[in-house]
């Protein structure tokens, strides 16, 4: 069996697990939608007092939001096994288990648990996405839809490569991993507005360092129709969800160093 | 002081044992300073746009935004851990054996385990953002001090009826915990509630105006919003005594209703058996 | 050639020291210290297929990290291993598909699965052609006499349940070694009976070759042809557990309840291991003077209620190899 139908396999299994709570499961869900909803309060709250900003308004801004919310709930959704990898792996000794199998570790930790309870970012960010169609020129047509996806699918790869190098950092510590919640949940606050109303430096550190804008905020001009009012060359926009990709493979270079790691010092 | 000793004892054991995580609380530092940094560039942006919008100076939402972050461990969204944990393994049975007030023994340990969270991060960040940034030629982004001295007086008021009235809205949430065995479930709900009607999302003075009136009445404002107005002098002379007035009142109501409502619970663990 | 083979094999790890208190926290930032810590200091032992090896040692002696080696999990600071040709921690996918591992304190079940789904998913992990794996399944089904079990989520198994099941999973893909870490840990006296029938029988019937760690030393007697005691990194000994006992261990123990105060003894080859006020525990070897003339010594002169001879425990046969192995050390 290949590696992605073992995968489909890894996901029936933890869908079913999960299907045992069906009341708790539903109540996490909601529970979830409830508590991320809260974001969309605060930045409507900001517009309708201050009007517009950086050229932005709250129409514009909830795709900036609901495009980063969406994207980040799947990754959240997928990436389990790589958030509590330092807790309830290496910690307590369950990756020997891990290691004892015959299949790349990386893909069992992807397959370890699909957790519903993340479809309830997604279910808020959808809704706040059809309120952006209705107040903002989006212009919903088979290439708008694609550079979506696309933008979609780059992010999701960029947010799997922190959780990641998360799970990476594991290898040599497993003391206050939640520090990478800065890149994760922060990156989602930051991206939720669009990056020209950020300083320079923070704009670089999330074009160049953490591409949080080439699958966040770049793709959604395109699907605006708007230049950068940077600069950024038209051409390029489309491109940019690339750099999830790019950033996804960097961090599985950093992943195999902590492989071997651990392969020598057992710890 | 002979009749405290317990409560202050178990105050003191939580308050010691969390002071013990220093990689903890530096971690925690640094995930807020990073909120703090996004946050008060939003607000830069905003107002960048559109001060005169403003319902406070920038300068005084930048100090906002650092006296949240500093505090954020005070705030109370969601349920001590501890009492979650004493309820799988069936330690509250044995605390209703102690010949203590239940309530006053675990608000004790709730308080200890916020405010040993929230200290060692609440120095660290006027270190930071009240020393270092201005230091760095970073000073309009610096964490201020008080406006003037009545500020800084009813601030040491504002801040005890803070954490007070944060411990009785957490005491709540814990016998709600207990009672219900469902501590994810709590939090899941108590967290955004929390967030926003405290004011720690953003100052209750940001939202739309037909939700002013009785945002500022409900109980969650005591517990970042008059505290940091009072700070900062936005709320000052009669309106500050009035915000103090808030805190104690709320406290007094909610505490007398986590009184009642543990004293229920206790019998319906007796009834059962522990 | 040998199935198992370690030569020389030694594991170095680097532990860092800090002192106590915020100071120590402090200084250890900026310059960390670090102490070596010799967990194998030359391991060399092979293994024929079919055999079954006990590894005994107190905690820390190095038997886990021989099997983490061995596995395929860590990786030897110098040292060969071979493993049915294969070197583990270099070629760590085929060589686990080839072994099975049961921890006694990990499952490798999935918690809220049914027993046959864990199964199931188990053969796709290891690839287990689908006819192959049911027979093999259905094998080991009726073997450890799970059909009751297998619909019902793991959670709700009893440890000895979950013991068989465990058993199950690590064979489903028909492995030729199968290494064993304390399977026998926390279970009632009857499941650990059903495990070491079940073990044997694998060993006896079907020439899995079998490495066995344990705590307990009635593990060691049910199973293993042969032994190998392990302390402070090296092997101390490796012998058949036969020998074990009738060789250099061959002491045994005479307890003697006397009907009055216990008197002195002393005779050769005798030695008063512990008195009491009317009992005697003594210590002899049958080479120098057989048992029933020791005993017929002691009832002509005193007059005795109850007399037994014994053998000596395992752990204190352990006990006394490390004794000498620390008499050679010094």
């Amino acid at each position: 069996m290949n590696a992605l139908a073992l995968y489909g396999r890894y996901v029936v299994a933890s869908l079913r697990a999960q299907a045992q709570y069906p009341t708790a499961t539903l109540m996490l869900i909601l529970g979830q939608c409830a508590a991320t909803s809260i974001e969309i309060l605060g930045v409507y709250a900001l517009f309708s007092r201050f009007g517009s900003v950086g050229g932005w308004k709250f129409g514009e801004a909830a795709l900036f939001y609901a495009l980063v919310n969406i994207t980040f709930s799947l990754a959240d959704l997928l990436t389990r096994g790589f958030e509590v990898f330092g807790t309830d792996f290496v910690r307590t000794g369950a990756f020997d288990r891990v290691l004892l199998r015959p299949r790349a570790a990386a893909l069992q930790l992807a397959g370890y648990e699909v957790r519903l309870s993340r479809l309830g970012r997604m279910m808020q960010a959808v809704a706040v996405l059809v309120i952006a169609t209705r107040l903002a020129p989006i212009h919903w047509d088979a290439a708008t839809v694609a550079m979506a996806l696309w933008a979609i699918t780059g992010g999701v790869a960029m947010f799997c490569g922190i959780l990641v190098l998360q799970a990476t950092m594991a290898f040599w510590t497993v003391e206050s991993l939640e520090v990478a919640n800065v890149l994760t949940y922060g990156g989602v606050q930051a991206a939720q507005y669009p990056l020209n109303i950020y300083a320079t430096w923070f704009r670089r550190l999330l074009t160049f360092g953490v591409p949080l804008a080439c699958v966040a905020y770049y793709p959604v001009l395109v699907i605006l129709n708007r230049p950068d009012p940077l600069g950024a060359p038209d051409w390029l926009l489309p491109f940019t969800p690339l750099a999830g990709f790019a950033f996804l493979t960097l961090s599985f270079l950093a992943w195999r160093a902590g492989m071997a790691r651990y392969a020598s010092t057992g710890s | 002081m002979a009749p405290l000793r317990p409560y202050l004892a178990a105050f003191r054991a939580r308050f010691q044992l969390l002071l013990e995580y220093r990689v903890a609380a530096l971690a925690g530092f640094a995930t807020q300073l990073w909120w703090g940094g996004i946050r008060i560039m939003v607000f830069a942006a905003f107002y960048g746009a559109h001060a005169a919008a403003a319902p406070i100076s920038l300068a005084d939402a930048i100090t906002y935004v650092w006296l949240g972050q500093a505090l954020l461990a005070l705030q109370p969204w969601s349920a001590d851990p501890e009492i979650g944990h004493a309820v799988r393994t069936g330690g509250v049975g044995y605390d209703s054996l102690r010949p203590l007030d239940a309530y006053g023994f675990w608000y004790a340990r709730s308080l200890g385990w916020m405010l040993a969270r929230a200290l060692p991060r609440a120095v660290l960040m006027v270190l930071f953002a009240g020393f270092v940034l201005p230091l760095v030629g970073l000073g309009e982004w610096a964490w201020r001090p008080p406006s003037s001295l009545e500020a800084a007086l009813l601030f040491i008021p504002a801040f005890v009826l803070m954490a007070a009235l944060a411990a009785a809205v957490l005491m709540l949430a814990n016998i709600v915990v207990a009672a219900t065995l469902n501590e994810r479930g709590v939090n899941s709900i108590l967290t955004p509630v929390v967030i926003v009607f405290s004011g720690s999302m953003l100052p209750l003075n940001f939202y739309p105006k037909a939700w002013q009136s009785w945002l500022h009445l409900q109980p969650l404002a005591g517990i970042v919003d008059v505290p940091f107005r009072i700070y900062f002098a936005d709320l000052h002379g009669g309106a500050a005594l009035q915000g103090l007035a808030l805190q104690a009142g709320w406290t007094l109501v909610l505490v007398a209703i986590g009184r009642l409502a543990m004293a229920r619970m206790m019998r319906r663990l007796e009834m059962q058996g522990g | 050639m040998s199935q198992i083979l370690v030569e020389a094999l030694a594991k170095t790890y680097r532990v860092a020291e800090r002192a106590p208190g915020l100071s120590g926290a402090l200084s250890g930032l900026v310059r960390r210290r670090w102490r070596e810590v010799h967990a194998l200091a030359g391991v060399s032992f092979s293994l024929e297929a079919g055999e079954l090896l006990a590894f005994i040692g107190p905690n820390g002696a190095g038997k886990s990290t021989t099997v983490k080696i061995l596995s395929g999990i860590l990786r030897p600071t110098s040292g060969r291993v071979e493993v049915g040709g294969l070197v583990p921690y270099e070629d760590r996918i085929r060589h686990v598909a080839r072994i099975g591992v049961v921890f006694g304190q990990r499952s490798q079940l999935w918690w809220d699965l049914p027993v046959l789904d864990g199964f199931d998913l188990l053969a796709d992990i290891y690839r287990v052609e689908p006819a192959r794996y049911r027979k093999r399944r259905d094998e080991l089904v009726s073997m450890l006499r799970l059909e009751p079990l297998l619909a019902q989520p793991v959670r709700q198994l009893s440890l000895g349940q979950r013991m068989r099941a465990e058993f199950a999973a690590a064979l489903l893909h028909d492995p030729q070694i199968l290494f064993l870490d304390e399977p026998t840990i926390g279970l009632d006296a009857p499941s650990k009976l059903a495990v070491r029938e079940f073990v044997r029988r694998l060993n006896r019937e079907q020439g899995v070759t079998v490495l066995l760690t344990t705590h307990d030393m009635h593990d060691v007697e049910a199973l293993a042809e042969r032994v190998i005691v392990i302390g402070h990194g090296r092997v101390l000994t490796d012998s058949p557990f036969a020998s074990l006992r009738s060789g250099v261990f061959a002491e045994r123990r005479l307890h003697v309840d006397f009907a009055g105060p216990a008197p002195e003894i002393t005779m050769p080859g005798v030695t008063v291991r512990s008195r009491d006020e009317g009992s005697l525990e003594l210590a002899f070897n049958p080479a120098d003077i057989p048992a029933p003339q020791l005993i017929a010594a002691i009832t002509a002169q005193h007059a005795v209620d109850d007399i037994h001879v014994d053998e000596v425990a395992i752990e204190e046969v352990i006990a006394r190899f490390y004794d000498l192995h620390d008499a050679r050390e010094a």
